[in-house]
């Protein structure tokens, strides 16, 4: 893939990062995640009542490549908050549990951990699915 | 794909000092989990540790190694 001067996918990409101000970059949807990972990361923004905007990087792999060329981060998902590259499903869940998520959002931290959301470090791996939207 | 032994070896040769544990999360070898101990991760964010980690393997993760879930921490 060359450098591109005019390239709308990643113009695409960094509009949406500048307008929302909680986006999360994931595989599938919140209500139909396409991965573990993804599944849990949006699973703690929910569990917080916070409001985000979700992009599905499964349909075009060419979302997913700029997004990476972008913020230099490898895997998804990625959450952005205000612009800025927060981090993925391992430093989301940490700050889930630690209260710093809450605090970054201005949500309240629910009192009762969420069956989901609740272990720090899982003792078995993220739900695999499989991923049939590539048909 | 590599084994979790030598993604282990590569980590700790990248990172002189560092610590660390990596397992196989699905026994199918493509979802890794590793718990690394550093010293270069002093004073850096989260963020920063955990690209520290993910520079040394480049673009092999998403491609041989599929996934690689972290956890940092300073010794």
């Amino acid at each position: 893939m060359s450098d591109q001067t005019d390239n709308p996918i990643r113009d695409a990409v960094a509009g949406a990062i500048s307008e929302h101000e909680v986006i999360l970059f994931m595989k599938g949807t919140p209500e139909a995640p396409g991965c573990g990972f993804s599944a849990r990361t949006a699973g703690a923004l929910q569990a917080l009542d916070a409001p985000f905007a979700a992009v599905d990087v499964l349909p075009d792999p060419r979302i997913r490549q700029e997004l990476s060329a972008i913020s230099q981060w490898p895997t998804i998902p990625q959450l952005f908050v205000k612009g800025e590259l927060i981090g993925g499903a391992d430093i989301v869940g940490e700050m889930f549990e630690s209260g710093e998520l809450a605090e970054l959002l201005g949500a309240d931290q629910p009192t009762e951990p969420t069956a989901d959301t609740a272990e720090v470090m899982p003792t078995s791996p993220p739900g695999m699915q499989i991923e049939n939207r590539l048909g | 794909m590599p084994s979790t032994d030598e993604i282990r070896q590569r980590i700790e040769a990248a990172l002189p000092g560092a610590t660390a544990e990596v397992e196989d999360w699905t026994g199918g070898g493509d979802h890794l989990r590793a718990t690394v101990v550093a010293p270069q991760f002093s004073g850096l964010s989260r963020i920063a540790q955990h690209r520290l980690v993910y520079d040394i393997f480049g673009d092999e993760i998403g491609g041989p190694i599929h996934a690689l879930s972290l956890k940092t921490s300073t010794p």
